[in-house]
């Protein structure tokens, strides 16, 4: 081998010699450290890997070395290459961590700015109410029955067991519709539902009616003319009491929570018999838990069964109905009853889609 | 009904266990067993020297511009220990000096004077005090400032009797430690508007016995008093008379007597109104007093006559009507019977034959003569429910011997009673009926003790199959226990509801909400979420909206029903349309302020029949047939389900995103779009020109053909009319007509690239964009996915009544990828048709 190295071109040598090899990958990893950015780098990556580049004008030289030497040259112009090559992208992938980094940080935006664009909708706290109270019963098996607003008086009444001219009759601060003696009234209560339910479905009966109800009450914080109740009725073989404390019980648990529970006052209503009005026991009562009184019910009375023409001595059944104002009037807390009625959008708005 | 507490316990035989029982205890009692109490009041509380007095000397001050009295007032015998007695004498009465401002008073008079120190109502300490340029030391008090009632008017004079003398404790004399319980009574209840009910009730809630203040004995009538025809027997069951001569018409209502009429919040009269009044307390039978004297002839009992008049004791003259019951003598009518005396024979001051008078009236009609003559009164509010029948005697004679002993009368024998009043029907009960009714277990022999607690007259038995059967005969006042249901409460209200378990049912299987329920939801839902607000508001409008909303005189919306008695007189006419109640609320919320408002509601319109039928007279005592059904039915207007949207000012807002964007036309129909979606039907939208909308821009929405509704700007003019923020845009649909749809078609969706072509047609000015889609959409074949409609340009380039619609065309096939060559011809065979049906030229 040493003999070899007598036929070398000094000059040659001096191209591919190891110091200045070396020499060329320490300029091109300096130039590229110094590049500012990416178009900085790749404006100067021509003169240290393109043609004209030391490394490739060495490699060029190659085949004037002598055979022997050429292996050894060819390796050390390699791996200078690799070495600059390797500078160059690393370089290169630091510039671009840098330029991405910028571009995300100049697109940056104030997030806290407003869109509200388009106003927000919202449904009644009535409504949803109603509908949670449904939902309560269909998941019992119940249906959701319905009925007209302006009802004839044999519905509202008369099928209730509401003796003409008894006082019962005018307690109910009723809204007369027509002429004199039309026999049509806006609905004191759901209650004329239940005579439709029974007139209209097979035994055994399970609604719950949900509806818009009318007494001359003047507007104030605890009364309005126009209201909503919801009404249950149940009617099957072997229907008792104790089933109408249980299905409030349910039903106080299911809208106020485990610790809700019902107790029941005597009363009267003429299509009950017995007659209760419910008290619910209320955790969250303003001033303090305590009880709260929730409506009315009762066995549903047999005169009522005899004018739908169902045996009251084979069937039986408890019929409910609470308020739907009162209802949430104590169970969100609302002072005044007006705020329900008026339709400002500042009431409704915070309840969304849900009560 | 308010009773004084020491009233009710009198009548109970209550035993150790009860000794000290509050007035809170009595008043849970009560509701323990139905009676529902409005207020527990205790009378008083008063501290500190509180005696009666005498007023010696009344010095009438002048110079003030009230009357201002200076008394000398006798407040009890000479006490050497008192300490600033400085101007009374050793010997004699002690006095002392007030100021009092009242004047129903005079020399003599025992009255009820607070000392210094003592503390009235209200923590209200007395003390010296100068006034008026006086030293006042002690003050004469009102029933009202003694916490006696709500008698203002004037100070509490006390009758001269035997046991009341000056210097006397007041504050027992006048029962100040005592306690008012205040009832509100429910209408099945009759017999609880007395002390008797009232006591009697409380006698079975606490298990205690009851001492009933109406078994007094009643000597048999032995001749007639004054002759009574009972001339309608349908109207009266029972009329009894008793006449007491001699009476001192100046003798003075007993205290014990006064007080009870004043806790009841009655106004004392005279001795004979106020021993009625007392008796009706009492037993609860109403009664009246005649003035013997001033009765012409005979009683007769009977209906009104058309054109008589009675003025009654208010001093009102009353045009009588033929369903009236009135008592007569021989110059006409002297009482309407049951609601309220005549004046022309009134106990007055100088009357001494009082002819005592109680009966039992048809509680219908006393309960139409109360409102006919809007004359509620005590004794009409008894007899609307149920008066025991057997009561009119036992109250005859009551009275009679206490206008005997405080009026020193002389009680005539003979008593005319004429009628036949009837008893309850007993009735037969199957012994565990109230067992299952509760869904509890009873004890053996609860049900007929209970019934007998409430006065029944029990027999057990048998039934012919062998089960126990319970037959009660109710009592007299319980003309309410009708059937065997009403025994089950009167047992299980008495043993109590918190003995009742709690079970729940197992109902049937549900199929849940119904589709038209569902529906309903979605699209309150959807409304919601697209910005619209919920607002509820009264079905009640005046009719002058239909003039402000410019509807023509025939408008089928202006046939509304009227309701009688609105609250408000204006608002009588119940709404054929959602839009006035809605706009109401656009206008309200405006007003407080708000700009930008999207309401929405759905509810129920009533929409008359023309030629309804009358509503059919159906019995109760079974199922109506179908045809009685049937007439109920059309004899009710039609009342659909209505969803309706308003809207005003920004639609969408400005901010600093830039401009905002008005609420439009535009908006109003897309609220029915979303509607539709949410209802899935195809909506069909296509002009109008429809009150109250703006003609130009008023949309007709229609499903399957038939019109549903109509959307759009509202007219100028109603805008104007009603006040409303400029361009109110508003959408009304009768959600009732939609066709349900159950299940929606399931489209195919094909996996191939689609081809995109836009053209531009110019259409002459009249044709409706709807018109050019629907053609484009039908040219198109099944190739066109989709098309839209993204831009509506006129100008000078269209020409002169022309616009060009330019829609965006989507194509692609079911099984291949489309070429552009197919997806073309598919286009041109869509313009080609738009050129023939309306005149399209595909614009260059």
């Amino acid at each position: 081998m040493s003999g070899a190295n007598e036929s070398y071109d000094p000059k040659e040598v001096a191209a591919l010699s190891p110091d200045v090899l070396q020499a060329a990958v320490q300029k091109a990893r300096e130039e590229f450290d110094s590049a500012a950015d990416l178009d900085a780098l790749a404006a100067i990556k021509p003169a240290h890997l393109g043609d004209r580049s030391p490394l490739l004008q060495a490699r060029r030289e190659i085949g004037a070395l002598p055979p022997q030497a050429r292996s050894e040259a060819g390796k050390r112009v390699n791996e200078a290459q690799a070495l600059v090559k390797a500078a160059f992208d690393e370089r290169r992938s630091r510039l671009q961590v840098e330029r991405d980094e910028r571009v995300l940080r100049e697109e940056g935006v104030d997030v806290t700015l407003p869109w509200d664009r388009a106003p927000r909708g919202a449904r009644h706290p009535l409504t949803t109410l109603s509908e949670r109270i449904a939902d309560v019963f269909t998941g019992m098996g119940y249906e959701v029955a319905e009925g007209p607003e302006l009802e004839a008086e044999w519905f509202n009444f008369d099928a209730l067991n509401f003796k003409k001219d008894h006082p019962a009759r005018t307690m109910q601060d009723t809204f007369y519709v027509g002429e004199p003696d039309s026999g049509l009234v806006l609905r004191t209560h759901t209650s004329p539902v239940q005579i439709r339910a029974l007139l209209e479905r097979d035994l055994p009966v399970y609604v719950v009616c949900p509806g818009r109800t009318f007494r001359t009450d003047e507007l104030d914080a605890t009364h309005t003319p126009v209201f909503h109740q919801v009404e249950g009725l149940a009617i099957d073989k072997g229907l008792t009491m104790a089933h109408l404390k249980g299905t409030l019980d349910a039903f106080a648990k299911a809208m106020f929570g485990d610790e809700a529970r019902i107790r029941l006052r005597p009363s009267f209503f003429p299509f009950t018999e017995p007659s209760a009005e419910p008290d619910v026991w209320f955790a969250e009562k303003k001033g303090g838990p305590g009880w709260v009184e929730w409506g009315g019910c009762g066995m549903v009375n047999p005169n009522v069964l005899r004018a739908c023409g169902i045996d009251p001595d084979v069937y039986s059944g408890f019929a409910f109905g609470m308020g739907l104002e009162r209802t949430l009037q104590f169970r969100n807390g609302i002072p005044d009853m007006r705020d329900m009625v008026e339709g400002d959008v500042r009431f409704t708005l915070p309840f969304g889609t849900e009560a | 009904m308010r009773i004084p507490v020491s009233w009710l316990v009198q009548q109970l035989e209550l035993t150790e266990d009860h000794r000290g029982i509050t007035a809170t205890e009595i008043a849970e009692a009560f509701i323990r067993v139905g009676l529902e109490v409005e207020e527990v009041s205790p009378l008083g509380p008063v501290s500190g020297p509180v005696v009666v007095g005498r007023v010696a000397q009344i010095e009438e001050l002048t110079g003030f511009k009230k009357p201002i009295r200076f008394c000398t007032v006798e407040i009890g015998e000479s006490d050497n220990d008192s300490a600033d007695a400085a101007d009374s004498a050793a010997e004699g009465p002690e006095t002392t000096q007030i100021v009092c401002g009242a004047t129903n008073f005079v020399e003599g008079d025992l009255v009820v004077v607070a000392l210094p120190g003592a503390v009235l109502p209200g923590d209200f300490t007395i003390s010296e005090r100068k006034t008026y340029g006086r030293v006042s030391r002690g003050m004469i008090c009102s029933a009202a400032e003694l916490g006696l009632g709500d008698d203002h008017a004037g100070i509490l004079v006390l009758p001269v009797e035997d046991d009341i003398a000056p210097g006397d404790d007041a504050a027992d004399l006048l029962g100040l430690t005592d306690t008012v319980i205040e009832l509100s009574l429910t209408p099945d209840r009759g017999y609880c508007l007395s002390m008797r009910g009232l006591a009697r009730e409380l006698a079975c809630a606490l298990d205690v016995g009851f001492i009933d203040p109406a078994a007094i004995e009643v000597p048999a009538a032995d001749a007639a008093s004054v002759p009574v025809t009972l001339a309608d027997p349908t109207a009266c069951s029972r009329f009894a008379v008793r006449r007491v001569t001699g009476v001192d018409p100046t003798a003075p209502t007993p205290w014990h007597i006064r007080r009870t009429l004043m806790l009841a919040g009655i106004r004392s009269i005279s001795l004979a109104v106020d021993i009625t009044n007392f008796v009706m307390l009492e037993l609860g039978q109403p009664m009246h007093a005649f003035d013997t004297a001033r009765v012409r002839g005979g009683l007769t009992v009977r209906r009104a006559r058309a054109g008589e008049k009675l003025t009654t004791l208010d001093d009102a003259e009353r045009a009588l009507d033929p369903d009236d019951v009135v008592i007569t003598d021989d110059s006409g009518p002297i009482s309407l019977a049951g609601v309220m005396g005549g004046a022309s024979t009134e106990v007055r001051s100088d009357s001494t034959d009082i002819l005592l008078e109680a009966a039992i009236w048809d509680p219908a009609t006393i309960a139409r003569a109360v409102r006919r003559h809007k004359l509620p009164s005590e004794a009409a509010r008894r007899y609307e429910r149920v008066v025991d029948p057997a009561l009119p005697p036992v109250a005859l004679e009551r009275a009679a011997r206490l206008l005997r002993e405080y009026g020193e009368g002389s009680i005539q024998p003979g008593r005319t009673d004429v009628g036949t009043p009837t008893a309850p029907d007993p009735v037969v009960m199957a012994m565990d009926l109230p067992d299952r009714v509760a869904g509890a277990r009873y004890a053996r022999g609860v049900t007929a003790a209970r019934l007998q607690q409430i006065g029944c007259r029990v027999e057990v038995g048998a039934a012919e199959d062998g089960t126990p059967v319970v037959t009660a005969y109710p009592p007299s006042w319980r003309g309410d226990l009708g059937q065997p249901a009403d025994l089950v409460e009167e047992v299980l209200r008495l043993q109590g509801y918190e003995t009742i378990p709690l079970e729940l049912p197992t109902a049937p299987a549900g199929t849940g909400l119904t589709a038209a329920q569902r529906r309903r939801r979605r699209v309150s839902r959807t409304l919601a979420e697209h910005g619209y607000v919920e607002v509820l508001p009264f079905p009640f409008v005046s009719a002058g909206v239909w003039d402000a909303f410019g509807l023509s005189a025939d408008d089928v919306r202006r046939r509304t029903l009227p309701v009688r008695n609105p609250l408000e007189a204006e608002r009588d006419q119940l709404a054929t349309t959602l839009l006035p109640g809605l706009l109401d609320i656009l206008v309200r919320n405006g007003s407080r302020g708000a700009r930008d408002l999207a309401l929405f509601h759905i509810g129920q319109v009533v929409l008359p029949r023309a030629d309804a039928p009358p509503v059919p007279d159906v019995p109760v005592t079974g199922r109506p047939d179908d045809e009685q059904l049937a007439r109920l039915a059309a004899a009710l207007p039609a009342q659909p389900v209505h969803v309706a949207v308003v809207l005003a000012g920004n639609r969408q807002r400005p901010g600093w995103w830039g401009a905002g964007e008005q609420a439009g036309w535009a908006d109003a129909v897309q609220a029915a779009r979303v509607v539709a979606e949410a209802a899935g039907v195809e909506l069909t939208v296509s002009a109008d020109a429809l009150a109250p909308w703006h003609p130009g821009r008023c949309a007709r929405l229609s499903v399957g053909g038939f019109p549903v509704g109509h959307a759009g700007e509202l007219h100028p003019n109603v805008v104007e009319a009603l006040g409303l923020p400029k361009r109110t845009c508003a959408m009304e649909l009768d959600l009732d007509l939609l066709p349900l749809r159950e299940l929606r078609p399931v489209p195919k969706v094909s996996p191939y690239p689609p081809v995109l072509l836009d053209v531009a047609l110019v259409v002459p000015d009249e044709v409706p964009a709807a018109e050019v889609t629907d053609t484009l959409r039908d040219g198109g074949g099944e190739l066109l996915e989709e098309l839209s409609l993204f831009d509506v340009f006129t100008g000078a380039q269209v020409g002169e009544g022309k616009r060009s619609l330019a829609y965006s065309l989507r194509f692609r096939a079911p099984d291949r990828t489309l070429t552009v060559e197919e997806a073309t011809a598919a286009r041109d065979a869509a313009v080609s048709a738009a050129a023939e049906q309306h005149g399209a030229a595909l614009r260059g």
